[in-house]
């Protein structure tokens, strides 16, 4: 066979398309999925047993079941149960900030536990409220360690959202599965579609590194 | 000389170990005192509950007449609130300095006086400068705590601790720590705030310091007073055999005068 790339070029707004709707949905599951993370972190460290029991089964679901069936189940399942329609974004949103704050809340959890504890101390000694201790002095210094742990995650994050192609939503596989369709060029829309993915993801795996180095340079870091 | 700090009855349990078994302790403004004791004596516990880093089974404390918290049905309850606020009064010293290390030296002595007293920035800064040249580390201001020495970092604690204008300082082996030679410098900084009149409770094992600087000297055995005195006399003639023990052993090996 031949390669030939033309016919996926020809058409390439479409690929830049679904980039934007991935990117979208990517974007919107970290700006929601990160906060809450951080909210069932702290519910599973605290001393209250019925919120950390609460805030530990919702980390263990939703670990723990396929991120596949979590998205059927809030844009198939919900609808029938309670009287909610989700258009195929909000459904994507909704399952991987719930899906990816189960693994964030984990990332969270074991950044703050590697904080020594003298520096809760330290902050408590000097008249600081837990909401001051954990903002000022433990926050700052666990997100440094956080960092590689969370970077892999919201890579694993962006390649998770192409399983919204499943519920109908034009994100980055989608389109590629039109196209290739629609020019009976498989091979050439899939290369091409990887290399878009392998691009944004090295990107950003190279702004991780620049971060962390920048980070390191303030006190404590993960690099010397 | 009028009261400052009174401990009233305290005990301390964890799970079912009782630590402490009823301390009743009464500290003058501008006293130094010394805390000995082996370990698990509970010299330590007893420091921690004067500013609730833990909090006491039973008793009560009252720092500057005002009773901590408030009684019912015979119990002590306490809002944490008020408990920030009382820590936010004494200062504490600790055995590994729990510096923040994120932040340099100066922001270290800014954070609690800015986030905790509501300070602004310019009289918080001119505060946190004076104290760290009144333990000798202006020049450091702006280093991060990773590139001090031992001895330089537990002054600057120290520092952190004063610039919140304490009325009460809790030193907490502070000198454990460090290396041999760098002991002098931190007992030194201790001394010159004990002569300007600062109220401090020093747990230590540095029983030269007990001597020279210490206004009265406490020996706790097993959960209570079990003497105190005045050091010279206490540390020389001491009435019980248990502190006489406790004494030698600090000197089996002691250099020929």
């Amino acid at each position: 066979m031949e390669w030939n790339f033309l016919a996926v070029l020809r058409d390439f707004d479409l690929l830049i398309l679904g980039l934007l709707n991935t990117l979208k949905v990517t974007g919107l599951a970290l700006l929601f999925g990160v906060p809450l993370g951080l909210v069932l972190a702290l519910s599973r460290l605290s001393t209250i047993r019925v919120l950390s029991g609460v805030a530990g089964f919702i980390v263990e679901f939703f670990r723990t079941t396929p991120p596949l069936v979590q998205l059927f189940w809030f844009f198939f399942a919900l609808p029938i149960l309670v009287d909610v329609r989700m258009t195929p974004l909000i459904a994507a949103v909704v399952t991987f900030s719930i899906q990816s704050s189960a693994f964030f809340a984990e990332i969270f959890r074991g950044g703050i536990l590697s904080i020594d504890k003298g520096q809760w101390e330290g902050a408590k000694a000097i008249g600081m409220t837990y909401g001051q201790s954990l903002r000022r002095i433990i926050l700052p210094q666990a997100v440094k360690r956080m960092i590689p742990a969370f970077m892999e995650r919201s890579i694993e994050l962006l390649k998770t959202t192409t399983l919204v192609s499943t519920v109908a939503y034009t994100d980055l596989m989608f389109q590629a599965n039109e196209l290739a369709q629609k020019t009976f060029r498989p091979l050439e829309v899939y290369t091409v579609v990887a290399v878009i993915y392998f691009v944004l993801i090295f990107v950003f795996s190279q702004a991780s590194i620049w971060a962390e180095h920048r980070l390191a340079k303030s006190g404590e870091g993960t690099v010397r | 000389m009028s009261e400052i700090l009174r401990i009233e009855n305290l005990h301390k349990s964890f799970d079912d170990l009782e630590v402490l078994k009823g301390i009743d302790l009464t500290v003058q403004s501008g006293e130094t005192v010394v805390i000995l004791g082996s370990s698990g004596s509970g010299k330590s516990t007893m420091l921690r509950c004067v500013n609730f880093m833990e909090s006491p089974t039973n008793g009560k404390i009252y720092l500057n007449g005002d009773l901590i918290g408030t009684e019912r049905n015979g119990k002590m309850t306490y809002k944490e609130a008020e408990l920030c606020t009382l820590r936010s009064r004494i200062g504490m010293v600790f055995q590994h300095f729990n510096l923040f290390p994120h932040m340099t030296v100066l922001e270290n002595v800014l954070e609690g006086q800015v986030i905790v007293l509501g300070r602004a920035k310019m009289e918080a800064r001119d505060k946190a400068m004076a104290q760290l040249e009144r333990v000798g580390l202006a020049e450091k201001a702006f280093e991060y705590p990773s590139r001090l020495s031992g001895g330089q970092k537990q002054r600057v604690a120290i520092a952190r601790a004063l610039a919140m204008d304490p009325e009460v300082m809790l030193f907490d082996e502070v000198t454990s720590a460090l290396d041999p030679e760098l002991v002098g410098e931190v007992l030194k900084t201790m001394r010159q705030l004990a002569e300007e009149g600062m109220t401090m409770l020093c747990v230590t094992h540095e029983l030269g310091f007990a001597y020279h600087v210490a206004n009265r000297v406490l020996f706790l055995n097993e959960g209570i007073i079990l003497e105190q005195g005045e050091p010279q006399s206490i540390l020389k003639n001491p009435d019980t055999n248990r502190m006489r023990e406790f004494l030698d052993g600090h000197s089996l090996f002691k250099l020929p005068d």
